[in-house]
């Protein structure tokens, strides 16, 4: 990258290291960081919105949508995560790819899965076997998405459930008592009164979420963790111009020290915005606040 | 082949005893509930011992940590903060590779590249971090009455914590603690994940569902079957933790017992 790097033998250690850094796997490996912010920034949203919709299954008043919901919390909770992800990466493109199996090629007699194969025909593909090398990836990547929304939306369901539940009866009933329906008492009163009620709880799941970054790279990913073992490994000067040890240790130390800036960041600006949620709520939080403000 | 001798065969192969090649084709139920029931040897056992040895650790971290002493109170906010920080995930592989690269210089570093001891030594160190948080925790909303009875009763020092302090933290972080003992029970199968060699294919319980997993290509058995496992597991750990709840709050009357929750939380 740099004018100096054209001979890298040559090169003092401080120099050496700054064209070290700046080769074109390394600017792979720095995207990677982005992939995971990225991730985080797709998955908090989505996984809150399965949280919602399990929330609101669970306290359903249909009883099967009562019993689906509150076993989805359950059934995921009780299972180490990473199980769950291995699990569903195979299941949800087998899954996906079933059901286009059965919507195009309805005539097509075989079984699906002979022996230790799954066969699908041609059309049923995911993603087509002629699609550019980009879909894949995206495909990959979407996968993932929708297995840490599933095992994360338990999590947030579970929170917000919690959260719906803490909202103080005599609110609730106010409302009733000035006719509203109950979904109206739902929308304009449970839900946003349940967030302060919620915040502690999502708070540490985002902490979590971040912390479960670093499982993408058990879905084939080639997240942070794929290439800081691709590059740490030892490269003798066969394959490239910068040989050196086995410098992995050194690259988990830099993964480590990256996670701990990300929580430590969350828990700085998540405590402020607990500070700014409970203004004026009628919390042990909320009160401190009212004490201490002048008057 | 039978189902008994199946399970003959491959009930210890997690050890290393019995059969050594594993099954490769005509997979059948049988190897499934044996093989991956095999591995939670495993997980028992790193569960297990992390976490007696990470309590001894997380009582002294806990105390140094709310202690007045900066010398003893900074290092282990640090420890905690470094260990609750960051993925568990990246502190196996870092530790697998710093053992790694220890052991070259030392040939004495040899076992801890292997998973029985280098893993057991990070979630030993994990679970002692959050279990101190969680002591930590307890020892601060210790009743204020309670200390000053003890002094009132002219005991101090070594007597008033063993006697007080330590049997009310442990009632206060009880039910928490037993969150964090699930917690790390589901964390031990990470361990054949992140570098930590499965020598001689001596896996845990998820390293052989997902064996199966990917020779059948059917993750609708090998999953669940490991699922059921590690409920089965999670309800003997939830017996165990009320069991010892139970004696913890003995002295209390019956009725303001507080039965440990049936449905605990499952997010540290």
């Amino acid at each position: 990258m740099w004018s100096w790097c054209a001979e890298p033998d040559a090169l003092s250690s401080v120099t050496w290291l700054s064209c070290y850094l700046t080769t074109g796997v390394h600017f792979q490996f720095y995207n990677a960081f982005f992939k995971v912010l990225f991730l985080l920034a797709i998955i908090a949203p989505v996984s809150l919105a399965f949280g919602f919709m399990g929330a609101m299954a669970a306290r359903s008043a249909l009883l099967p949508l009562r019993w689906f919901g509150r076993s989805y919390i359950a059934i995921v909770r009780g299972v180490p995560d990473i199980a769950f992800f291995l699990f569903f990466v195979i299941a949800l493109d087998q899954a996906f790819e079933w059901m286009r199996h059965k919507a195009m090629c309805p005539d097509w007699s075989e079984p699906i899965r002979q022996g230790a194969d799954f066969i699908v025909c041609q059309q049923a593909k995911l993603p087509l076997g002629t699609a550019p090398e980009w879909i894949h990836q995206f495909y990959a990547f979407g996968l993932a998405v929708v297995t840490f929304a599933i095992v994360f939306g338990a999590f947030a369901a579970n929170v917000l459930f919690g959260a719906m539940n803490a909202v103080p009866r005599a609110q609730l009933e106010t409302a009733e008592a000035y006719g509203m329906s109950p979904r109206q008492t739902f929308w304009r009163i449970q839900v946003p009164q349940m967030w302060v009620f919620a915040l502690p709880g999502l708070s540490n799941l985002w902490q979590i979420l971040i912390k479960a970054t670093p499982l993408l790279f058990l879905l084939g990913i080639e997240d942070v963790v794929y290439w800081a073992r691709e590059l740490g490994g030892t490269k003798t000067s066969r394959f490239t111009e910068y040989p050196h040890g086995d410098w992995r240790m050194w690259y988990f130390l830099a993964l480590l020290i990256f996670y701990l800036l990300m929580t430590w960041g969350s828990e700085k600006f998540l405590n402020r915005l607990t500070l700014r949620l409970s203004k004026g709520q009628a919390t042990t939080g909320g009160e401190a606040q009212r004490k201490e403000a002048p008057v | 082949m039978s189902c008994w001798e199946t399970v003959q065969n491959y009930a210890f192969r997690s050890l290393g005893f019995g059969e050594r090649l594993l099954p490769r084709s005509d997979f059948t139920l049988c190897e499934h509930f044996t093989l991956i029931g095999s591995g939670m040897i495993w997980n028992v056992y790193f569960g297990v011992l992390a976490l007696a040895i990470g309590f001894v650790m997380a009582t002294g971290l806990a105390l140094a940590k709310a202690s007045a002493n900066p010398w003893l109170q900074k290092p282990a906010n640090g420890f905690i903060f470094l260990f609750r920080g960051s993925p568990l995930f990246i502190q196996f592989f870092f530790a697998y590779f710093f053992f790694l690269s220890l052991k070259s210089t030392y040939p004495f570093f040899g076992p801890f590249t292997a998973a029985w001891l280098g893993a057991l030594i990070v979630l030993f160190l994990n679970t002692a971090a959050y279990s101190a948080q969680i002591f930590y925790g307890a020892l601060q909303s210790i009743p204020k009455g309670d200390v000053e009875a003890a002094d009132a009763y002219g005991l101090s020092g070594w007597l008033r914590f063993k006697r007080i302090l330590w049997p009310t933290m442990l009632r206060l972080a009880w039910p928490a603690y037993t969150n964090e003992a699930i917690f790390l029970f589901h964390a031990t199968t990470l361990v054949f994940f992140t570098g930590f060699p499965a020598w001689q294919q001596r896996g845990d319980a998820l390293y052989y569902a997902s064996y199966f997993a990917d020779k059948t290509f059917n993750p609708f058995v090998p999953y669940p079957i490991l699922a059921m496992y590690f409920i089965l597991l999670t309800l003997c750990i939830i017996g165990l933790f009320g069991a010892i709840n139970r004696r913890l709050n003995k002295h209390l009357p019956q009725t303001a017992q507080k039965r440990l929750s049936i449905r605990p939380n499952f997010i540290r």
